[in-house]
Protein backbone atom coordinates (compact mmCIF):
# COMPACT_ATOMS: atom_id res chain seq x y z
CA UNK A 1 0.00 0.00 0.00
CA UNK A 2 1.41 3.44 -0.51
CA UNK A 3 3.01 5.46 2.35
CA UNK A 4 1.29 8.84 3.70
CA UNK A 5 3.58 11.71 5.24
CA UNK A 6 1.70 12.69 8.09
CA UNK A 7 3.72 16.04 9.79
CA UNK A 8 3.81 15.71 13.65
CA UNK A 9 2.11 18.47 15.95
CA UNK A 10 4.07 17.84 19.38
CA UNK A 11 5.31 19.88 22.08
CA UNK A 12 8.71 18.08 23.32
CA UNK A 13 7.26 14.76 22.42
CA UNK A 14 3.83 15.20 23.68
CA UNK A 15 1.62 14.85 20.66
CA UNK A 16 -1.33 17.07 20.00
CA UNK A 17 -4.57 15.70 19.18
CA UNK A 18 -5.16 16.72 15.46
CA UNK A 19 -2.16 14.87 14.84
CA UNK A 20 -3.92 11.76 16.31
CA UNK A 21 -7.26 13.38 13.78
CA UNK A 22 -4.62 13.24 10.77
CA UNK A 23 -3.19 9.72 11.50
CA UNK A 24 -6.67 8.55 11.59
CA UNK A 25 -7.37 10.50 8.13
CA UNK A 26 -4.10 8.98 6.51
CA UNK A 27 -5.54 5.73 6.60
CA UNK A 28 -8.18 5.59 4.60
CA UNK A 29 -5.82 6.46 2.11
CA UNK A 30 -2.64 4.68 2.91
CA UNK A 31 -0.22 3.58 5.48
CA UNK A 32 0.88 6.57 7.27
CA UNK A 33 4.65 7.53 7.77
CA UNK A 34 4.98 10.62 10.70
CA UNK A 35 7.45 12.99 10.10
CA UNK A 36 8.68 14.25 13.81
CA UNK A 37 10.67 17.02 14.07
CA UNK A 38 12.67 18.17 17.14
CA UNK A 39 12.78 16.34 20.22
CA UNK A 40 11.12 13.97 21.95
CA UNK A 41 10.60 11.39 19.11
CA UNK A 42 10.89 8.58 21.23
CA UNK A 43 8.12 9.15 23.66
CA UNK A 44 6.02 10.30 20.75
CA UNK A 45 6.77 7.10 18.35
CA UNK A 46 4.77 5.05 21.08
CA UNK A 47 1.44 7.26 20.82
CA UNK A 48 2.22 7.29 16.89
CA UNK A 49 2.50 3.39 16.60
CA UNK A 50 -0.77 3.42 18.63
CA UNK A 51 -2.32 5.57 16.31
CA UNK A 52 -1.30 3.57 12.77
CA UNK A 53 2.26 4.91 12.24
CA UNK A 54 4.04 2.27 10.38
CA UNK A 55 7.53 4.40 10.78
CA UNK A 56 8.32 7.56 12.43
CA UNK A 57 11.05 9.57 10.78
CA UNK A 58 12.74 12.09 12.65
CA UNK A 59 15.31 15.00 12.40
CA UNK A 60 16.70 17.22 15.34
CA UNK A 61 18.29 20.32 14.78
CA UNK A 62 18.34 23.72 16.40
CA UNK A 63 17.55 25.15 13.18
CA UNK A 64 14.01 23.96 13.70
CA UNK A 65 13.80 26.24 16.72
CA UNK A 66 15.95 29.20 16.35
CA UNK A 67 14.69 29.97 12.80
CA UNK A 68 10.84 30.35 11.19
CA UNK A 69 9.38 27.67 9.49
CA UNK A 70 11.82 27.28 6.10
CA UNK A 71 14.04 24.31 7.82
CA UNK A 72 10.51 22.81 8.75
CA UNK A 73 10.12 22.38 5.29
CA UNK A 74 13.59 21.33 4.19
CA UNK A 75 13.52 18.34 6.35
CA UNK A 76 9.43 17.71 5.06
CA UNK A 77 11.36 17.42 1.82
CA UNK A 78 13.70 15.54 2.53
CA UNK A 79 10.73 12.88 3.69
CA UNK A 80 9.05 13.62 0.51
CA UNK A 81 11.88 12.54 -1.24
CA UNK A 82 13.07 9.79 0.84
CA UNK A 83 9.21 7.98 0.44
CA UNK A 84 7.53 9.31 -2.56
CA UNK A 85 4.25 9.36 -0.45
CA UNK A 86 0.60 9.45 -2.20
CA UNK A 87 -0.05 12.09 0.03
CA UNK A 88 1.22 14.42 2.45
CA UNK A 89 -1.02 15.93 5.54
CA UNK A 90 -0.33 18.43 8.26
CA UNK A 91 -2.42 20.20 10.87
CA UNK A 92 -4.30 23.26 9.25
CA UNK A 93 -2.26 25.57 12.00
CA UNK A 94 -0.62 29.15 11.21
CA UNK A 95 2.36 26.94 10.87
CA UNK A 96 1.59 23.67 9.49
CA UNK A 97 -0.58 26.15 6.39
CA UNK A 98 3.14 27.57 5.96
CA UNK A 99 5.08 25.15 5.77
CA UNK A 100 2.55 22.73 3.30
CA UNK A 101 2.31 25.79 0.80
CA UNK A 102 5.78 26.13 0.73
CA UNK A 103 6.46 21.80 0.19
CA UNK A 104 3.87 21.72 -2.47
CA UNK A 105 5.47 24.61 -4.64
CA UNK A 106 8.99 23.60 -4.30
CA UNK A 107 7.25 19.57 -5.54
CA UNK A 108 5.46 21.02 -8.05
CA UNK A 109 1.92 19.85 -6.37
CA UNK A 110 -1.26 21.13 -5.57
CA UNK A 111 -2.31 22.34 -2.49
CA UNK A 112 -5.45 21.93 -0.38
CA UNK A 113 -5.97 24.01 2.91
CA UNK A 114 -8.39 23.93 5.59
CA UNK A 115 -10.04 20.38 5.08
CA UNK A 116 -12.72 19.37 7.56
CA UNK A 117 -12.82 15.71 5.87
CA UNK A 118 -11.00 13.38 3.90
CA UNK A 119 -11.52 10.12 1.66
CA UNK A 120 -10.23 8.40 -0.66
CA UNK A 121 -11.22 8.90 -4.55
CA UNK A 122 -10.48 7.46 -7.91
CA UNK A 123 -8.28 9.69 -8.56
CA UNK A 124 -6.73 10.64 -5.45
CA UNK A 125 -7.68 11.70 -1.94
CA UNK A 126 -11.47 14.01 -1.88
CA UNK A 127 -10.90 17.09 0.54
CA UNK A 128 -14.15 18.55 2.46
CA UNK A 129 -13.83 22.09 2.90
CA UNK A 130 -16.84 24.53 4.67
CA UNK A 131 -16.20 28.13 2.87
CA UNK A 132 -17.52 31.38 3.01
CA UNK A 133 -18.03 31.55 6.60
CA UNK A 134 -19.34 27.96 6.46
CA UNK A 135 -22.37 28.70 4.23
CA UNK A 136 -20.82 26.47 1.28
CA UNK A 137 -19.06 22.80 1.53
CA UNK A 138 -17.11 21.92 -1.25
CA UNK A 139 -15.51 18.57 -2.64
CA UNK A 140 -11.61 19.14 -3.74
CA UNK A 141 -9.03 17.48 -5.77
CA UNK A 142 -5.13 17.91 -6.12
CA UNK A 143 -4.67 17.89 -10.02
CA UNK A 144 -0.98 17.88 -10.35
CA UNK A 145 1.21 16.25 -8.34
CA UNK A 146 1.46 14.69 -4.78
CA UNK A 147 -1.89 16.26 -3.26
CA UNK A 148 -0.45 18.60 -0.18
CA UNK A 149 -3.24 18.56 2.63
CA UNK A 150 -3.60 20.63 6.01
CA UNK A 151 -6.76 19.16 7.86
CA UNK A 152 -8.59 21.33 10.82
CA UNK A 153 -8.89 20.14 13.76
CA UNK A 154 -11.73 18.21 15.22
CA UNK A 155 -12.25 16.80 11.74
CA UNK A 156 -12.19 13.14 12.91
CA UNK A 157 -12.50 11.52 16.00
CA UNK A 158 -8.99 9.41 16.58
CA UNK A 159 -8.82 6.00 16.30
CA UNK A 160 -6.24 3.71 17.81
CA UNK A 161 -4.59 0.80 15.19
CA UNK A 162 -1.49 -0.28 16.51
CA UNK A 163 1.64 -0.78 13.68
CA UNK A 164 4.89 -0.82 14.22
CA UNK A 165 6.02 3.01 14.70
CA UNK A 166 9.82 2.18 13.71
CA UNK A 167 11.85 4.96 14.49
CA UNK A 168 14.01 6.11 11.62
CA UNK A 169 16.91 9.31 11.19
CA UNK A 170 16.01 11.47 8.56
CA UNK A 171 18.92 13.49 7.35
CA UNK A 172 18.42 16.76 6.51
CA UNK A 173 20.25 19.80 4.65
CA UNK A 174 19.48 23.14 5.25
CA UNK A 175 19.22 25.57 2.33
CA UNK A 176 20.77 28.33 1.95
CA UNK A 177 17.31 31.17 2.28
CA UNK A 178 15.92 28.70 6.02
CA UNK A 179 17.98 30.64 8.03
CA UNK A 180 16.58 33.90 6.65
CA UNK A 181 14.01 34.45 10.07
CA UNK A 182 15.66 34.20 13.14
CA UNK A 183 13.25 33.47 16.03
CA UNK A 184 15.09 35.86 18.81
CA UNK A 185 12.67 34.75 21.49
CA UNK A 186 9.76 32.76 22.35
CA UNK A 187 7.74 32.81 25.17
CA UNK A 188 5.51 29.78 25.63
CA UNK A 189 1.96 30.33 26.35
CA UNK A 190 0.74 29.62 30.19
CA UNK A 191 -2.04 26.77 30.73
CA UNK A 192 -5.01 28.17 31.56
CA UNK A 193 -5.92 24.85 33.11
CA UNK A 194 -9.36 24.61 30.69
CA UNK A 195 -9.24 22.21 27.87
CA UNK A 196 -7.32 23.54 24.48
CA UNK A 197 -10.49 26.02 22.13
CA UNK A 198 -9.86 24.05 19.21
CA UNK A 199 -9.91 20.67 21.29
CA UNK A 200 -12.66 21.00 23.66
CA UNK A 201 -16.12 19.45 23.40
CA UNK A 202 -17.90 22.42 24.47
CA UNK A 203 -17.48 25.92 24.33
CA UNK A 204 -18.48 29.08 26.14
CA UNK A 205 -18.21 32.23 24.84
CA UNK A 206 -19.11 35.76 25.83
CA UNK A 207 -19.23 39.29 23.49
CA UNK A 208 -19.65 42.60 24.18
CA UNK A 209 -22.77 41.57 26.34
CA UNK A 210 -20.19 40.56 29.27
CA UNK A 211 -18.99 44.09 29.19
CA UNK A 212 -15.64 44.22 31.12
CA UNK A 213 -13.34 41.88 31.83
CA UNK A 214 -14.07 41.37 35.38
CA UNK A 215 -17.15 40.26 34.21
CA UNK A 216 -15.66 36.81 32.60
CA UNK A 217 -15.75 35.30 35.18
CA UNK A 218 -19.09 34.82 34.78
CA UNK A 219 -18.41 33.14 31.60
CA UNK A 220 -15.27 31.10 32.71
CA UNK A 221 -17.82 29.92 35.76
CA UNK A 222 -19.63 28.24 33.33
CA UNK A 223 -17.17 27.15 31.54
CA UNK A 224 -15.74 24.89 34.64
CA UNK A 225 -19.37 23.50 35.38
CA UNK A 226 -19.44 21.95 31.97
CA UNK A 227 -15.39 21.23 30.97
CA UNK A 228 -15.73 24.05 28.70
CA UNK A 229 -12.83 25.85 27.26
CA UNK A 230 -13.58 29.55 26.92
CA UNK A 231 -14.06 31.64 23.80
CA UNK A 232 -14.46 34.98 23.54
CA UNK A 233 -16.09 37.74 20.24
CA UNK A 234 -13.44 40.20 18.36
CA UNK A 235 -15.35 42.92 20.30
CA UNK A 236 -14.98 41.17 23.59
CA UNK A 237 -10.94 40.90 22.62
CA UNK A 238 -10.59 44.32 20.88
CA UNK A 239 -12.09 45.78 24.10
CA UNK A 240 -8.99 44.11 25.92
CA UNK A 241 -11.58 41.89 28.07
CA UNK A 242 -9.98 38.58 27.02
CA UNK A 243 -7.02 37.66 25.19
CA UNK A 244 -6.97 37.41 21.56
CA UNK A 245 -5.83 33.74 21.77
CA UNK A 246 -9.58 32.67 22.60
CA UNK A 247 -10.97 34.74 20.09
CA UNK A 248 -13.40 32.46 17.86
CA UNK A 249 -14.39 33.51 14.08
CA UNK A 250 -12.81 34.10 10.74
CA UNK A 251 -9.45 36.03 12.35
CA UNK A 252 -9.93 33.69 14.96
CA UNK A 253 -10.12 30.25 15.72
CA UNK A 254 -12.36 27.95 13.89
CA UNK A 255 -14.35 25.56 16.67
CA UNK A 256 -16.62 23.15 16.00
CA UNK A 257 -17.56 21.20 19.50
CA UNK A 258 -20.60 18.95 20.49
CA UNK A 259 -21.85 21.94 21.99
CA UNK A 260 -21.57 25.91 21.58
CA UNK A 261 -23.04 28.81 24.22
CA UNK A 262 -22.60 32.20 22.87
CA UNK A 263 -23.60 34.53 25.59
CA UNK A 264 -23.89 38.08 24.98
CA UNK A 265 -22.88 37.82 21.20
CA UNK A 266 -24.88 39.14 18.49
CA UNK A 267 -23.78 36.36 15.35
CA UNK A 268 -22.38 38.45 12.71
CA UNK A 269 -20.73 36.93 9.66
CA UNK A 270 -17.33 37.14 10.73
CA UNK A 271 -17.76 35.02 14.14
CA UNK A 272 -20.01 32.55 12.29
CA UNK A 273 -17.56 31.62 10.10
CA UNK A 274 -15.53 30.10 13.35
CA UNK A 275 -18.32 29.01 14.74
CA UNK A 276 -21.02 27.49 12.46
CA UNK A 277 -20.45 24.40 12.57
CA UNK A 278 -20.68 23.13 15.97
CA UNK A 279 -23.34 20.31 16.06
CA UNK A 280 -25.67 22.26 19.29
CA UNK A 281 -25.35 25.89 19.23
CA UNK A 282 -26.90 27.85 22.59
CA UNK A 283 -27.54 31.38 22.57
CA UNK A 284 -28.53 33.80 25.94
CA UNK A 285 -28.59 37.38 24.06
CA UNK A 286 -31.24 39.87 25.98
CA UNK A 287 -32.29 41.19 22.00
CA UNK A 288 -35.00 38.58 20.79
CA UNK A 289 -33.84 39.72 17.43
CA UNK A 290 -30.14 39.20 17.35
CA UNK A 291 -29.14 37.31 14.85
CA UNK A 292 -27.02 34.56 16.39
CA UNK A 293 -30.87 33.39 16.98
CA UNK A 294 -30.92 32.19 13.77
CA UNK A 295 -28.84 29.73 14.06
CA UNK A 296 -29.46 28.16 17.66
CA UNK A 297 -30.62 24.63 18.68
CA UNK A 298 -31.96 26.20 21.66
CA UNK A 299 -32.02 30.11 22.77
CA UNK A 300 -32.52 31.90 25.56
CA UNK A 301 -33.55 36.24 25.48
CA UNK A 302 -32.24 37.28 28.38
CA UNK A 303 -29.77 38.89 30.41
CA UNK A 304 -27.24 36.93 30.93
CA UNK A 305 -25.92 38.41 34.07
CA UNK A 306 -29.21 36.65 35.55
CA UNK A 307 -29.41 33.17 33.14
CA UNK A 308 -25.60 31.98 33.55
CA UNK A 309 -24.92 32.02 37.09
CA UNK A 310 -28.16 30.25 37.53
CA UNK A 311 -27.13 28.10 34.65
CA UNK A 312 -23.88 26.94 35.94
CA UNK A 313 -25.57 26.48 39.73
CA UNK A 314 -28.14 24.41 37.96
CA UNK A 315 -25.37 22.26 36.69
CA UNK A 316 -23.75 21.98 39.77
CA UNK A 317 -26.18 20.63 41.74
CA UNK A 318 -27.51 18.33 38.88
CA UNK A 319 -23.88 17.07 38.83
CA UNK A 320 -23.56 16.61 42.66
CA UNK B 1 18.48 54.80 -0.41
CA UNK B 2 15.06 54.78 -0.91
CA UNK B 3 13.17 52.07 0.83
CA UNK B 4 10.72 50.44 -1.84
CA UNK B 5 7.38 48.72 -0.40
CA UNK B 6 4.98 46.45 -2.32
CA UNK B 7 1.70 46.16 -0.62
CA UNK B 8 -0.39 43.31 -1.60
CA UNK B 9 -4.00 43.69 -1.96
CA UNK B 10 -7.04 41.77 -2.77
CA UNK B 11 -10.58 42.93 -3.81
CA UNK B 12 -13.05 40.78 -2.36
CA UNK B 13 -16.72 40.14 -2.22
CA UNK B 14 -17.60 41.17 0.44
CA UNK B 15 -18.38 39.47 3.06
CA UNK B 16 -21.77 40.68 4.58
CA UNK B 17 -23.35 40.30 0.82
CA UNK B 18 -24.69 36.90 -0.75
CA UNK B 19 -21.42 34.79 -1.32
CA UNK B 20 -21.67 32.19 -3.34
CA UNK B 21 -20.20 29.97 -6.53
CA UNK B 22 -20.17 30.77 -10.41
CA UNK B 23 -21.42 27.68 -12.43
CA UNK B 24 -17.35 26.60 -13.39
CA UNK B 25 -17.38 26.33 -9.46
CA UNK B 26 -14.73 29.61 -9.14
CA UNK B 27 -16.54 32.52 -6.64
CA UNK B 28 -18.89 34.48 -8.17
CA UNK B 29 -16.85 38.15 -8.47
CA UNK B 30 -19.42 39.45 -10.44
CA UNK B 31 -23.16 39.47 -8.89
CA UNK B 32 -21.54 40.33 -5.23
CA UNK B 33 -20.16 43.70 -4.37
CA UNK B 34 -16.55 44.33 -3.89
CA UNK B 35 -14.14 46.00 -2.11
CA UNK B 36 -10.68 46.19 -0.99
CA UNK B 37 -10.50 43.15 1.41
CA UNK B 38 -10.31 44.22 5.46
CA UNK B 39 -7.11 42.84 6.21
CA UNK B 40 -5.70 44.31 3.58
CA UNK B 41 -5.88 47.40 5.28
CA UNK B 42 -3.68 46.31 8.08
CA UNK B 43 -1.52 45.82 5.27
CA UNK B 44 -1.55 49.10 4.15
CA UNK B 45 -1.96 51.06 7.58
CA UNK B 46 1.56 49.57 8.60
CA UNK B 47 3.23 49.83 5.11
CA UNK B 48 1.92 53.46 5.60
CA UNK B 49 3.36 53.53 8.72
CA UNK B 50 6.80 52.00 7.98
CA UNK B 51 7.16 54.64 5.17
CA UNK B 52 6.64 57.41 7.63
CA UNK B 53 9.32 56.25 10.11
CA UNK B 54 11.46 55.55 7.22
CA UNK B 55 14.33 58.49 5.52
CA UNK B 56 12.78 57.89 2.07
CA UNK B 57 10.19 55.25 1.64
CA UNK B 58 7.66 54.41 -1.66
CA UNK B 59 4.60 52.60 -1.00
CA UNK B 60 3.48 50.59 -4.24
CA UNK B 61 0.24 48.94 -4.21
CA UNK B 62 -0.33 45.44 -6.28
CA UNK B 63 -3.19 43.89 -7.44
CA UNK B 64 -4.03 40.77 -9.22
CA UNK B 65 -7.25 40.53 -10.14
CA UNK B 66 -10.62 41.94 -12.25
CA UNK B 67 -11.40 45.17 -13.66
CA UNK B 68 -12.91 46.29 -10.50
CA UNK B 69 -10.80 45.14 -8.26
CA UNK B 70 -9.10 49.18 -9.12
CA UNK B 71 -11.40 50.27 -6.92
CA UNK B 72 -9.40 48.46 -4.12
CA UNK B 73 -6.05 50.14 -5.29
CA UNK B 74 -8.11 53.38 -5.49
CA UNK B 75 -9.14 53.11 -1.71
CA UNK B 76 -5.32 52.04 -0.75
CA UNK B 77 -4.15 55.22 -3.00
CA UNK B 78 -6.38 57.44 -0.84
CA UNK B 79 -5.15 56.40 2.29
CA UNK B 80 -1.62 57.46 1.21
CA UNK B 81 -0.04 55.25 -0.76
CA UNK B 82 2.18 56.50 -3.60
CA UNK B 83 0.91 54.44 -6.88
CA UNK B 84 -0.48 50.97 -7.95
CA UNK B 85 0.13 48.10 -9.91
CA UNK B 86 -2.99 46.22 -11.57
CA UNK B 87 -2.15 42.94 -13.40
CA UNK B 88 -5.27 42.21 -15.35
CA UNK B 89 -5.51 39.74 -18.03
CA UNK B 90 -8.63 37.60 -19.02
CA UNK B 91 -6.44 34.26 -19.00
CA UNK B 92 -6.80 34.57 -14.74
CA UNK B 93 -9.82 33.79 -14.76
CA UNK B 94 -9.83 30.75 -11.99
CA UNK B 95 -6.13 31.08 -10.93
CA UNK B 96 -5.61 29.23 -7.71
CA UNK B 97 -2.85 30.27 -4.98
CA UNK B 98 -0.44 28.81 -6.33
CA UNK B 99 -0.92 30.32 -9.61
CA UNK B 100 -1.89 33.89 -8.19
CA UNK B 101 1.68 33.95 -6.16
CA UNK B 102 3.43 33.55 -9.47
CA UNK B 103 1.63 36.57 -11.00
CA UNK B 104 2.16 38.43 -7.30
CA UNK B 105 6.29 37.28 -7.34
CA UNK B 106 6.60 38.47 -11.16
CA UNK B 107 5.33 41.83 -10.51
CA UNK B 108 6.62 42.54 -7.02
CA UNK B 109 10.26 41.46 -8.91
CA UNK B 110 9.15 43.96 -12.09
CA UNK B 111 8.15 46.96 -9.58
CA UNK B 112 11.18 46.25 -7.33
CA UNK B 113 11.13 46.10 -3.49
CA UNK B 114 13.12 45.72 -0.07
CA UNK B 115 10.54 44.78 1.62
CA UNK B 116 6.58 43.36 0.41
CA UNK B 117 3.28 43.76 2.91
CA UNK B 118 0.92 41.40 2.48
CA UNK B 119 -2.05 41.41 4.68
CA UNK B 120 -2.87 37.62 7.36
CA UNK B 121 -5.01 35.91 4.78
CA UNK B 122 -7.71 37.16 2.06
CA UNK B 123 -11.45 37.32 3.28
CA UNK B 124 -12.63 35.28 0.89
CA UNK B 125 -10.32 32.21 -0.14
CA UNK B 126 -8.52 32.84 3.47
CA UNK B 127 -5.75 30.49 2.77
CA UNK B 128 -3.75 32.69 4.24
CA UNK B 129 -0.61 30.96 2.66
CA UNK B 130 0.28 33.22 0.09
CA UNK B 131 2.95 35.73 1.62
CA UNK B 132 4.86 32.20 2.48
CA UNK B 133 4.71 31.43 -1.35
CA UNK B 134 6.08 34.54 -1.95
CA UNK B 135 8.83 34.40 -0.17
CA UNK B 136 9.74 31.02 -1.45
CA UNK B 137 9.27 32.29 -4.86
CA UNK B 138 11.48 35.39 -4.42
CA UNK B 139 13.86 33.28 -2.16
CA UNK B 140 13.37 35.57 0.41
CA UNK B 141 12.62 35.23 4.60
CA UNK B 142 9.38 35.50 5.50
CA UNK B 143 8.21 37.25 8.54
CA UNK B 144 4.36 36.58 8.72
CA UNK B 145 1.36 36.83 11.00
CA UNK B 146 2.58 39.91 12.96
CA UNK B 147 0.83 41.49 15.36
CA UNK B 148 3.55 44.23 15.74
CA UNK B 149 6.45 45.08 13.24
CA UNK B 150 9.46 47.85 12.87
CA UNK B 151 11.68 47.99 10.13
CA UNK B 152 15.35 50.09 10.96
CA UNK B 153 18.50 49.51 9.20
CA UNK B 154 17.97 47.27 6.75
CA UNK B 155 16.11 44.74 8.94
CA UNK B 156 12.53 43.81 9.96
CA UNK B 157 11.22 43.04 13.51
CA UNK B 158 8.29 41.87 14.47
CA UNK B 159 6.06 40.22 16.66
CA UNK B 160 4.37 37.17 16.04
CA UNK B 161 1.46 35.53 18.55
CA UNK B 162 1.14 31.43 18.11
CA UNK B 163 -1.39 29.38 19.25
CA UNK B 164 1.24 27.86 21.41
CA UNK B 165 3.75 31.02 21.82
CA UNK B 166 4.45 34.39 21.25
CA UNK B 167 7.76 34.96 19.19
CA UNK B 168 9.64 37.58 18.25
CA UNK B 169 11.29 37.66 14.70
CA UNK B 170 14.22 39.35 13.13
CA UNK B 171 15.26 39.21 9.44
CA UNK B 172 17.20 41.30 6.68
CA UNK B 173 15.75 43.02 4.03
CA UNK B 174 15.09 42.18 0.91
CA UNK B 175 11.69 40.16 3.30
CA UNK B 176 8.00 39.31 2.46
CA UNK B 177 6.23 40.08 5.65
CA UNK B 178 2.19 39.77 7.18
CA UNK B 179 0.14 41.57 9.41
CA UNK B 180 -2.54 40.51 11.49
CA UNK B 181 -5.81 42.29 12.19
CA UNK B 182 -4.25 42.91 15.83
CA UNK B 183 -1.29 45.01 14.14
CA UNK B 184 -3.64 48.49 14.45
CA UNK B 185 -6.86 49.82 13.15
CA UNK B 186 -6.11 51.12 9.40
CA UNK B 187 -6.48 55.12 8.81
CA UNK B 188 -9.54 56.61 7.12
CA UNK B 189 -8.91 58.04 3.89
CA UNK B 190 -8.97 61.77 3.94
CA UNK B 191 -10.68 64.08 1.46
CA UNK B 192 -7.81 65.33 0.91
CA UNK B 193 -6.41 61.73 0.23
CA UNK B 194 -9.15 60.83 -1.99
CA UNK B 195 -8.82 63.45 -4.32
CA UNK B 196 -4.99 62.89 -4.34
CA UNK B 197 -5.93 59.46 -5.34
CA UNK B 198 -7.29 60.45 -8.42
CA UNK B 199 -3.91 61.70 -10.13
CA UNK B 200 -1.89 58.53 -8.72
CA UNK B 201 -0.29 56.70 -11.13
CA UNK B 202 -1.83 53.22 -11.64
CA UNK B 203 -0.16 51.17 -14.31
CA UNK B 204 -2.08 47.92 -15.54
CA UNK B 205 0.03 45.12 -16.64
CA UNK B 206 -0.72 41.72 -18.17
CA UNK B 207 0.57 37.80 -18.76
CA UNK B 208 2.78 39.14 -21.58
CA UNK B 209 4.12 41.53 -19.52
CA UNK B 210 5.11 38.98 -16.81
CA UNK B 211 6.70 36.81 -19.58
CA UNK B 212 3.87 34.09 -18.02
CA UNK B 213 2.12 31.52 -21.01
CA UNK B 214 -1.73 31.69 -20.21
CA UNK B 215 -1.74 27.90 -19.13
CA UNK B 216 0.64 28.73 -15.83
CA UNK B 217 -2.25 30.32 -14.77
CA UNK B 218 -6.29 30.41 -15.08
CA UNK B 219 -8.61 27.33 -14.31
CA UNK B 220 -5.82 25.20 -16.54
CA UNK B 221 -3.50 25.73 -14.94
CA UNK B 222 -4.85 25.37 -11.13
CA UNK B 223 -3.52 22.29 -9.38
CA UNK B 224 -6.54 21.69 -7.61
CA UNK B 225 -10.00 21.33 -8.63
CA UNK B 226 -13.19 21.76 -7.33
CA UNK B 227 -15.73 19.41 -7.88
CA UNK B 228 -18.70 19.88 -6.12
CA UNK B 229 -19.97 23.27 -4.32
CA UNK B 230 -23.20 22.59 -2.02
CA UNK B 231 -24.44 24.98 0.22
CA UNK B 232 -25.09 24.43 3.71
CA UNK B 233 -28.69 23.63 4.41
CA UNK B 234 -30.19 26.21 6.45
CA UNK B 235 -30.22 25.23 10.61
CA UNK B 236 -33.51 23.80 11.42
CA UNK B 237 -35.37 26.67 13.84
CA UNK B 238 -34.44 25.95 17.04
CA UNK B 239 -36.26 26.35 20.45
CA UNK B 240 -36.46 29.73 21.52
CA UNK B 241 -37.39 31.16 25.34
CA UNK B 242 -37.82 34.39 27.37
CA UNK B 243 -35.97 34.24 30.14
CA UNK B 244 -39.32 34.95 33.01
CA UNK B 245 -37.06 33.61 36.06
CA UNK B 246 -37.15 29.98 34.66
CA UNK B 247 -34.88 30.46 31.24
CA UNK B 248 -31.68 29.37 33.51
CA UNK B 249 -33.54 25.66 34.33
CA UNK B 250 -35.09 25.41 30.97
CA UNK B 251 -31.99 25.95 29.29
CA UNK B 252 -30.53 23.49 31.91
CA UNK B 253 -33.42 20.94 31.34
CA UNK B 254 -32.27 20.89 27.25
CA UNK B 255 -28.56 20.53 28.45
CA UNK B 256 -29.71 17.39 30.73
CA UNK B 257 -31.76 16.26 27.20
CA UNK B 258 -28.54 16.08 24.75
CA UNK B 259 -26.56 14.38 27.47
CA UNK B 260 -24.42 17.72 28.03
CA UNK B 261 -25.04 17.54 31.75
C1 LIG C 1 -12.27 41.35 8.51
C2 LIG C 1 -13.05 41.13 9.79
C3 LIG C 1 -12.75 40.04 10.58
C4 LIG C 1 -13.48 39.79 11.75
N1 LIG C 1 -13.18 38.68 12.49
C5 LIG C 1 -13.95 38.38 13.57
C6 LIG C 1 -13.70 37.20 14.34
O1 LIG C 1 -12.78 36.43 14.06
N2 LIG C 1 -14.51 36.94 15.40
C7 LIG C 1 -15.54 37.77 15.76
O2 LIG C 1 -16.23 37.46 16.75
N3 LIG C 1 -15.76 38.90 15.08
C8 LIG C 1 -15.00 39.23 14.00
N4 LIG C 1 -15.24 40.41 13.34
C9 LIG C 1 -16.16 41.41 13.95
C10 LIG C 1 -17.62 41.15 13.72
O3 LIG C 1 -18.00 41.77 12.50
C11 LIG C 1 -18.46 41.73 14.89
O4 LIG C 1 -18.14 43.10 15.01
C12 LIG C 1 -18.22 41.06 16.25
O5 LIG C 1 -18.32 39.66 16.11
C13 LIG C 1 -19.24 41.55 17.25
O6 LIG C 1 -19.00 41.00 18.53
P1 LIG C 1 -20.21 40.84 19.57
O7 LIG C 1 -21.23 39.96 18.99
O8 LIG C 1 -19.59 40.42 20.86
O9 LIG C 1 -20.70 42.34 19.74
P2 LIG C 1 -22.06 43.02 19.30
O10 LIG C 1 -22.33 42.82 17.87
O11 LIG C 1 -22.01 44.41 19.82
O12 LIG C 1 -23.15 42.19 20.08
C14 LIG C 1 -23.28 42.18 21.49
C15 LIG C 1 -24.55 41.43 21.81
O13 LIG C 1 -24.65 41.28 23.22
C16 LIG C 1 -26.01 41.43 23.60
N5 LIG C 1 -26.03 41.81 25.02
C17 LIG C 1 -25.62 42.99 25.56
N6 LIG C 1 -25.74 42.95 26.89
C18 LIG C 1 -26.25 41.75 27.21
C19 LIG C 1 -26.62 41.11 28.45
N7 LIG C 1 -26.46 41.71 29.64
N8 LIG C 1 -27.13 39.86 28.39
C20 LIG C 1 -27.30 39.23 27.19
N9 LIG C 1 -26.97 39.78 26.00
C21 LIG C 1 -26.44 41.02 26.02
C22 LIG C 1 -26.56 42.45 22.63
O14 LIG C 1 -27.97 42.28 22.50
C23 LIG C 1 -25.82 42.11 21.34
O15 LIG C 1 -26.55 41.22 20.52
C24 LIG C 1 -14.51 40.68 12.16
C25 LIG C 1 -14.80 41.79 11.36
C26 LIG C 1 -14.09 42.03 10.19
C27 LIG C 1 -14.44 43.23 9.35
N1 LIG D 1 -5.11 38.46 -6.01
C1 LIG D 1 -4.31 39.02 -5.13
N2 LIG D 1 -3.70 40.20 -5.41
C2 LIG D 1 -2.86 40.79 -4.52
N3 LIG D 1 -2.61 40.28 -3.30
C3 LIG D 1 -3.19 39.13 -2.94
C4 LIG D 1 -4.08 38.43 -3.83
N4 LIG D 1 -4.49 37.32 -3.20
C5 LIG D 1 -3.91 37.31 -1.98
N5 LIG D 1 -3.12 38.40 -1.80
C6 LIG D 1 -2.31 38.77 -0.61
O1 LIG D 1 -2.02 37.60 0.14
C7 LIG D 1 -2.59 37.64 1.44
C8 LIG D 1 -3.04 36.25 1.87
O2 LIG D 1 -3.94 35.71 0.94
P1 LIG D 1 -4.49 34.22 0.98
O3 LIG D 1 -3.31 33.31 1.04
O4 LIG D 1 -5.27 34.11 -0.30
O5 LIG D 1 -5.36 34.11 2.19
C9 LIG D 1 -3.70 38.68 1.32
O6 LIG D 1 -3.99 39.28 2.57
C10 LIG D 1 -3.07 39.68 0.33
O7 LIG D 1 -2.14 40.52 0.98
Amino acid sequence: MAEVLVYVDHVDGAVRKPTLELLTLARRIGDPVAVHLGAGADTAAATLAEYGAARVLTADAPEFADYLVAPKVDALQAAYDAVSPAAVLLPSSAEGKEIAARLALRIGAGLITDAVDLEAGDSGPVATQSVFAASFTTRSRVTKGTPVITVKPNSAAPEAAQAAGSVEQLSVTFGETSTGTKVVSRTPRESTGRPELTEAAIVVSGGRGVNGAENFSVIENLADALGAAVGASRAAVDAGWYPHTHQVGQTGKTVSPQLYIAAGISGAIQHRAGMQTSKTIVAVNKDAEAPIFELVDYGVVGDLFQVLPQLTEEIKARKG
Amino acid sequence: MSLRIVVCVKYVPDATGDRHFADDLTVDRDDVDGLLSELDEYAVEQALQIAENADDAEVTILTVGPEDARDALRKALSMGADKAVHVEDDDLHGTDVIGTSLVLAKAIEKTGYDLVVCGMASTDGSMGVLPALLAERLGVPQVTLLSEVSVEDGTVTGRRDGDAATEHLQASLPAVISVTDQSGEARYPSFKGIMAAKKKPVTSLDLDDLDIDADEVGLTGSWTAVDEATERPARTAGTIVTDEGEGAKQLAEFLAGQKFI
